[in-house]
């Protein structure tokens, strides 16, 4: 898995570098031109022909990876909600439940067939199994005076993640770009993420909140797994009830070979072919990305971040459930009962009260500015900052805003009463104040 | 993310709520430039940046001039000789001294904004010739608050130094008022000068706006930024400003680069 990202395959998309390649505006910033979502690209055929696997046999490979030592994670119905759990086969999988997903709006509903992947995507992201929200990254004791430090070396989980969407997908790599800079590679994501075994799932449901087509990254993977499944099931109970399967990696390739499966006839990949068209077609270009990295760069005076604000209660939902934001407080706690220190990396929130506290004050106390840094960042500075937008189109932060923001209307609405010039004098702050204290 | 354990070996105090820590590393860091910062940590409180105040020669010794306004700026400056702490860095990009050789100087520090500078002043004067007339202005809340008050003298021998104080105390007879308005004194021609900038956010932006109208070009205007950070390694997000990163891309900007995203409210 670890060259799947490869960059320097010709397969691939994406730029050969992290590095940035500057264009010098007048004023002064350094801009990138607006790229889209760059995908991986896997060659079709690349790892031999499509193959058929039955219910029977997803259960098989569930098993198999786990019989290998790897954590399984997939879908499956937690409560309320279809979360990303520890699954031991098939039967642990959502089947015949789907997902009715709309801002601040989630229900699971009963499907009339037995998908296995019948919803759009759970609420909350695999993110927290690569970067998970609490990790420790030492321990420390004072004794007589002198500190001693004992880190703590990560664990290795060996992942197989089950049932990944195209968008998930993008957030993975969105997430290496952040985590896996070759000059200070992050341990705790590395231990995540490199023997990680990705079963992707292509959509046949989406959701209201979808808009990875308008974010270029879905609905159907097209780079970034090992095994790629495309489910087919046309009537309850259907005899037609089977699995499209590309590999994607050797890895995945040997997986599949153990199941023995069929190869796909022509009518069958055309009817996962047709099923992830018509997802397409029903998600469709919902929001005009092409444009927003200068959209908002020129836009940090624009009164509709006050509109958004009246409503925006700080929550941090949005951050917390959004596969890509990266955020972290590193804080020293001091256990009950214990005299030693543990040095933790947990989830910030750009909404926080404290994210930007200072000691002359907080750069950022309205939540006005909070929203605008928090949609600014994940559209157009993380461009800038890491050669690809921060968003994937996943609508995470839509059906779980409380108060229901759609960060697609709020870009419309920021599109449709564009400041245009960047910095207008007239709407500097003429005072003294700088920073709020 | 891991501290080297450093240990105190001198601890001087410079005025109310102010100390400067000698420490020695058992290990010796990267050999830092003037404007980088380490992250010192307190041990069980946490960790906060702290601009190097002094380029040492010995490269196992690290000066910090830190201002108790925090819970663990106040650990740190209630440590004492031999008390262990923990030290990350040298990270960031310093003061880029390379195109003030040959050109005027205009050093402009408010409070504890002097601490980053010293190390500029100090390799002015280390290498006097290569640089042209030079001017340090400082400013202070009151002349308790004046730092360095041996070197700044001291660097009077050699360098016009201008001192003003925001609120006056019994004894004191020099300036009061901002630390823009020594600009005036400074008599040469400032077209092709270099200016070094740091303090709080608003005197800085005062600041450089007075130096622009002394003829100062916005590439020649170099100021030091802070914001909350808690990795210093361009991971944990809270330093961002605009589409940088105050840690790795800086501390120190030209203003150039951050002129327009200082004139936006909250940023």
């Amino acid at each position: 898995m670890e060259d799947m990202f490869g960059s320097d395959d010709s397969r691939t998309r994406y730029p050969t570098t992290l590095e940035p390649e500057p264009a010098q505006q007048d004023d002064g910033a350094v801009r990138k031109p607006v790229a889209p979502q760059p995908q991986p690209q896997i060659e079709p055929q690349a790892f031999g022909g499509p193959l058929i696997l039955t219910v029977a046999d997803v259960d098989q490979l569930i098993r198999r990876l786990g019989a290998d030592g790897r954590t399984v994670i997939g879908p499956k119905v937690d409560g309320p909600v279809i979360g990303y759990q520890p699954i031991g086969g098939a039967a642990d999988l959502p089947s015949g439940w789907g997902d009715e997903q709309g801002p601040g709006h989630y229900r699971l509903r009963r499907r009339d067939d037995d998908a296995l992947f019948g919803y759009a995507l759970a609420p909350t992201s695999w993110k927290r199994y690569v970067f998970p929200a609490r990790s420790e990254l030492f321990r420390a004791r004072r004794e007589d005076g002198a500190l001693a430090i004992t880190t703590i070396p990560p664990a290795r989980p060996r992942y197989a993640f089950i049932g990944m969407r195209a968008c998930e997908i993008a957030a993975l790599d969105v997430q290496r770009r952040v985590f896996m800079r070759p000059e200070a590679p992050d341990p705790t994501y590395a231990a995540n993420t490199q023997d990680m075994f990705v079963v992707a799932v292509s959509c046949g449901s989406p959701a209201a909140t979808c808009f990875c087509v308008s974010a270029g990254t879905g609905p159907e993977a097209s780079g970034g797994y090992d095994i790629r499944l495309t489910e087919v099931n046309s009537t309850p109970n259907s005899p037609d009830h089977y699995f499209v399967a590309n590999a994607g990696t050797q890895a995945g390739a040997d997986v599949l070979a153990q199941l023995a499966c069929k190869p796909a006839s022509d009518s069958e990949t055309g009817a996962a072919t047709q099923i992830v068209q018509a997802a397409a077609t029903a998600i469709g270009q919902g929001v005009k990305l092409d444009d927003v990295h200068e959209l908002l760069a020129r836009n940090r005076e624009n009164p509709r971040w006050d509109d958004v604000a009246a409503r925006c209660l700080s929550c941090g939902n949005c951050t917390m459930s959004c596969p890509t934001c990266f955020c972290s407080d590193v804080v020293d706690e001091n256990p009950i009962g214990d005299d030693g220190v543990v040095r933790a990396r947990v989830w910030a929130s750009c909404f926080g009260v404290s994210y930007s506290q200072m000691h002359g004050g907080n750069a950022r106390t309205s939540t006005s500015s909070r929203y605008r840094q928090w949609l600014t960042h994940k559209m157009s500075t993380w461009v800038d900052q890491f050669d690809v937008s921060g968003c994937v189109g996943c609508g995470r932060c839509i059906t779980t805003c409380p108060v229901g923001i759609d960060i697609r209307t709020e870009l419309e609405a920021i599109r449709a009463t564009d400041t245009a010039t960047k910095y207008p004098e007239s709407v500097r702050p003429q005072t003294d104040e700088g920073l709020a204290t | 993310m891991t501290p080297t354990v450093a240990r105190v070996v001198d601890r001087v105090v410079e005025g109310p709520g102010t100390v400067t820590l000698v420490i020695e590393l058992s290990d010796a860091l990267t050999a830092p430039a003037p404007g980088q910062f380490n992250m010192l940590w307190a041990y069980g409180v946490g960790e906060v940046p702290i601009s190097l105040c002094a380029v040492p020669p010995l490269t196992n010794v690290i000066l910090h001039t830190i201002h108790d306004v925090g819970a663990v700026s106040h650990a740190l400056c209630e440590l004492r000789p031999g008390d262990q702490l923990g030290v990350r860095g040298p990270f960031g990009i310093g003061w880029d001294l390379t195109p003030a050789r040959g050109q005027d100087v205009v050093v402009m520090a408010g409070g504890i904004g002097l601490a980053p500078l010293r190390p500029v002043v100090e390799a002015i004067l280390a290498d006097r010739e290569a640089y042209g007339q030079v001017a340090v202005l400082l400013g202070a809340r009151t002349p308790n608050d004046l730092l360095f008050p041996a070197e700044t003298a001291a660097w009077s021998l050699s360098l016009q130094v201008e001192t003003t104080v925001d609120r006056s105390a019994p004894g004191w007879t020099g300036d009061v008022g901002v630390v823009t308005t020594l600009l005036g004194r400074i008599r040469h021609n400032l077209t092709d000068a270099v200016a070094f900038v740091c303090g709080p956010e608003v005197m800085m932006r005062f600041g450089a706006r007075a130096l622009l109208d002394r003829g100062v070009s916005a590439e020649g205007i170099q100021v030091s930024m802070e914001r909350n950070m808690q990795c210093a390694v361009t991971m944990c997000g809270h330093c961002q400003f605009g589409e940088l990163f105050v840690c790795s891309d800086g501390p120190v900007f030209p203003w150039a680069r951050v002129e327009s995203m200082l004139g936006v409210r909250e940023l």
